[in-house]
């Protein structure tokens, strides 16, 4: 392949990837806060529709994210509603979310089905466009693209080193500890399910007006369990979910790639492949394996591997807080 | 800071948890609450804290009524608490821990909570690594860690709920020299929830004791251990007897067993258990004693070296022939990892059956079965309580009951943790009455006088270590040294 192809083939991998970016980061920040919002796979086809229909209707691009995000932001109240005031299930809340978002946006979004409409404009960033291979590669694509970069950077920066951010590991972490501490355990709970919910709502639409233009029928079906594997596989941590959500989107054209080598093998395999690629290097990280390879390596180096490679669950994940 | 606290009612249910309870609490006393498992004391600081909002009642602080609605504003009045179970974010670094405690900035002052963090432990001997983990401390450390925190946000009164249980003989020392000191020179309160009398006795200037969610006595140093233990019971108890038992034949035989994971090496252990004979494992926490123990049960694989059981090498069996070989582990969290949190009592006894059951459970028969148990085990309970409805005494003599009757090897870790002494004795009894039917007694212990008062020998771990074992006998005192390998493990034996 030459080199010419390897940039393009780049450039569309992180092109590719900024919806699951979006999701994956959102998702990561309602799960910090101990909430598990399931439904990301329905969310994402219903405000992809509604980001479609619209920046149709009003042939404003703003108005469609905006709107996309409403309706991210609303399915995760939803789940937060049930979950916290109601204390139900929040995995059982997710599946029927999961179920009525797609068939809601198939219905509503039917007369939008294969329709031209408007889309996020080409924004090659000046001078850094034109850096050799990483200008392709990065700095060639749209403002969504761009958006996502800042998104990973600014949730690692507020996770890991604000105060509020602190807390909101706690609240995840072991909400009754934080309640002794003073913190709003349930309002932070809606607020963060609500914010990732947003987020979630945003990589909706940045499929329907920048990835994936347009609408039809499960336009996006399968990217919010994507979403949701690439959370657990990123252990949490809004750097590692960034990079599963690259590293998908190159297993998936590097499937497409191997697809023209390879014409005779069917084309189910090379779609599956990402997903049995994905299982397998979650394996390797969290099989007794890697411990006993740690176990050779000295004390300092072992504690770093093991820190940046293994990510827990927060604590509190799924678990209603109440207070006695 | 002067607390009072006027007829504090709480009720769960029908459990009266607290039943009108008075009490005062004077400045730069160390105030003693001493109460059996089940007793309301918990309740009772929960409530001072504003974690539980009482039925009824008044708090005073200083002579004025306040009213707490969470920890948070309770904290603020400079009222503090310690839980049981230390309550911080063990995934999280010391230092971000104690940041948490702080509020109203966007970029938190590490700096400045290093600097905090460092000028406490060094008035209190403390040694924490704010760069460390929380779930890498000791038990003992995370204590450090909330006491540093609470003084950190100007604390005035500490309570502290069963603070030694699961800490070791050092920094158990430590750790009442530090409250001494915050009560005589600092003018701090500071309350001491307890069921242990030696403890109280050692500590405490004053002392309320609890029973049955009412208050029975109010005493004043020097205490009477009698008058102490007719308060909390309401009867004197008689001594344990140790009743001889003649040792059998080997039933567990570890051959030059090492055992690895990925935090620690246990390199290299030969032990011989005879049946009808009890070994203790002593030591710090964390110093091997676990990882050896589920060797033995089959519950970690060794990588090399033999595990022979009954004559039989069953080195790299799987746990449930162990199990079906006669071999039962109790661990050390009840509600974690031995019981089922949402099943009932009943359900608990069908699932211990362990020969061949029908299809269909007769849950008739199984209530029957349970109902005996609890009688016979004395478990506050019915048959459909939910485990862990249970208070912690109660829900360790649900675990014993539900062994099965005869056992070749009874592994336990930690088996009177959170016990009052009569529930203690109680659990002892059962497990000595093994004995006679041959069942060889394998427990790890953190308290020293259970230890010696329990084993025929004891083996000390040290950083993975163990030390030969050492038979019991007049030598076996506190402070002669004779464990010599293992130093720390050593202090253990000497510091107490
Ligand atoms: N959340 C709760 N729901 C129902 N019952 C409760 C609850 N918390 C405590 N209880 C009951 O209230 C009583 C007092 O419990 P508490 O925890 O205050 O005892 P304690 O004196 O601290 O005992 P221990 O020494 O075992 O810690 C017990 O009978 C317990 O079962
Ligand atoms: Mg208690």
């Amino acid at each position: 392949m030459n080199a010419v192809l390897l940039i393009r083939t780049l450039a569309s991998v992180v092109r590719g990837a900024t919806p699951l970016v979006f999701a994956g980061i959102g998702e990561t920040i309602t799960e910090k806060a101990g909430v598990i919002n399931l439904s990301l796979d329905g969310t994402i086809l219903l405000s992809a529709m509604t980001a479609f229909a619209v920046a149709y209707t009003t042939d404003s691009v703003i108005l469609g994210f905006l709107a996309a995000m409403a309706v991210g932001a609303l399915m995760a109240l939803i789940v937060a509603f049930g979950s916290i005031t109601l204390r139900q299930d929040q995995v059982a809340i997710g599946f029927v979310l999961t179920l009525l978002g797609a068939e809601l946006s198939s219905f509503l979004g039917n007369p939008f089905v294969r329709l031209k409409g408007p889309s996020v404009p080409h924004l090659p960033i000046p001078y850094l466009a034109d850096v050799p291979v990483i200008g392709p590669i990065f700095f060639n694509h749209n403002l969504v693209v761009y958006l996502g970069y800042a998104l990973i950077i600014l949730s690692w920066l507020y996770i890991f080193k604000t105060q509020p951010g602190l807390k909101l590991q706690g609240i995840g972490e072991r909400p009754e500890a934080a309640f002794a501490r003073g913190s709003n355990v349930n309002l932070m709970r809606y607020v963060y399910t609500a914010v990732g919910g947003a987020l979630v709502g945003f990589a909706g639409a940045s499929y329907s007006l920048s990835i994936k233009l347009g609408w039809s029928h499960r336009h996006t079906a399968g990217n919010g369990w994507i979403a949701l594997a690439i959370v657990i596989f990123g252990g949490w941590h809004p750097l590692r979910v960034a990079f599963g959500a690259y590293l998908f989107g190159g297993l998936k054209s590097l499937g497409s790639i191997f697809q023209r080598v390879a014409p005779g093998i069917p084309s189910q395999f090379f779609n599956g492949a990402p997903f049995a690629l994905m299982i397998v290097a979650l394996l390797l990280v969290s099989s007794g394996w890697l411990d006993r390879l740690l176990i050779r390596l000295p004390t300092r180096v072992r504690r770093v591997i093991h820190d940046s490679l293994l990510g827990a669950p927060p604590g509190g994940l799924g678990r209603v807080f109440v207070k006695e | 800071m002067k607390i009072e606290l006027r007829d504090i009612k709480k009720y769960f249910g029908p459990v009266r948890a607290n039943d009108g309870i008075t009490l005062t609490v004077e400045p730069g006393t160390i105030h003693g609450l001493l109460g059996e498992n089940g007793a309301g004391k918990t309740t009772l600081m929960k409530v001072l804290t504003g974690f539980i909002s009482a039925d009824g009642g008044e708090i005073r602080v200083d002579g004025k009524p306040v009213h707490f609605t969470s920890p948070a504003e309770s904290i603020r009045y400079g009222i503090g608490m310690l839980h049981q179970d230390p309550l911080d974010f063990p995934p999280l670094k010391v230092l971000d821990n104690l940041l948490l405690a702080f509020d109203n900035r966007l970029i938190p002052n590490r700096r400045g909570a290093r600097r905090v963090l460092k000028e406490l432990s060094q008035r209190f001997h403390f040694s924490l690594d704010p760069d460390a983990r929380v779930n890498t401390l000791t038990v003992g450390e995370r204590q450090q860690l909330e006491i540093l925190r609470l003084l950190a946000l100007g604390a005035e009164v500490i309570i502290l709920d069963e603070p030694t249980t699961g800490i070791s003989a050092p920094q158990k020392v430590l750790l009442f020299a530090t409250l001494r000191r915050l009560a005589k020179e600092e003018g701090k309160s500071v309350i001491f929830v307890s069921h242990k009398l030696e403890e109280v006795e050692e500590l405490c200037d004053r002392v309320t004791v609890l029973r049955r969610g009412k208050v029975t006595g109010h005493l004043e140093v020097p205490f009477r251990a009698d008058q102490l233990v007719q308060l909390m019971f309401g009867q004197s108890l008689p001594k344990s007897e140790r009743p001889p038992v003649t040792l059998g034949e080997p039933v567990l035989e570890l051959q030059d067993v090492t055992v690895q994971t990925y935090r620690l090496t246990v390199p290299h252990v030969s032990l011989t258990v005879r049946a009808g004979e009890v070994i203790g494992l002593a030591g710090l926490e964390g110093s091997g004693q676990r990882l050896m123990l589920q060797a033995c049960v089959g519950l970690q694989k060794p990588s090399s070296g033999r595990v022979l059981l009954g004559g039989q090498d069953f080195t790299r069996r799987s746990y449930r022939d162990f199990l079906a070989a006669g071999v039962a582990y109790l661990p050390a969290g009840r509600i974690e990892e031995g019981l089922i949190r949402g099943l009932t009592l009943t359900e608990h006894y069908v699932l211990a059956q362990r020969d061949h059951q029908p299809f269909f459970i007769d849950w008739a028969a199984a209530t029957n079965g349970i109902q005996k148990k609890i009688n016979e085990f004395n478990i506050r309970g019915r048959p459909d309580t939910p485990v862990e409805a249970l208070s912690g005494g109660n829900q360790q003599r649900a675990l014993l009951s539900l062994l099965p009757p005869a056992l070749k090897l009874l592994a336990l870790e930690h088996p009177t943790r959170g016990l009052d002494i009569e529930s203690a004795m109680w659990v002892w009894e059962q497990l000595l009455a093994r004995r006679r039917s041959g069942t060889a007694i394998l427990f790890i212990s953190a308290d020293l006088d259970e230890l010696l008062e329990r084993s025929d020998r004891i083996v000390v771990f040290s950083g993975g270590v163990m030390a030969p074992p050492h038979r019991r006998g007049p030598h076996l005192g506190r402070g002669t040294g004779v464990f010599d390998r293992g130093r720390e493990a050593g202090s253990v034996m000497c510091d107490a």
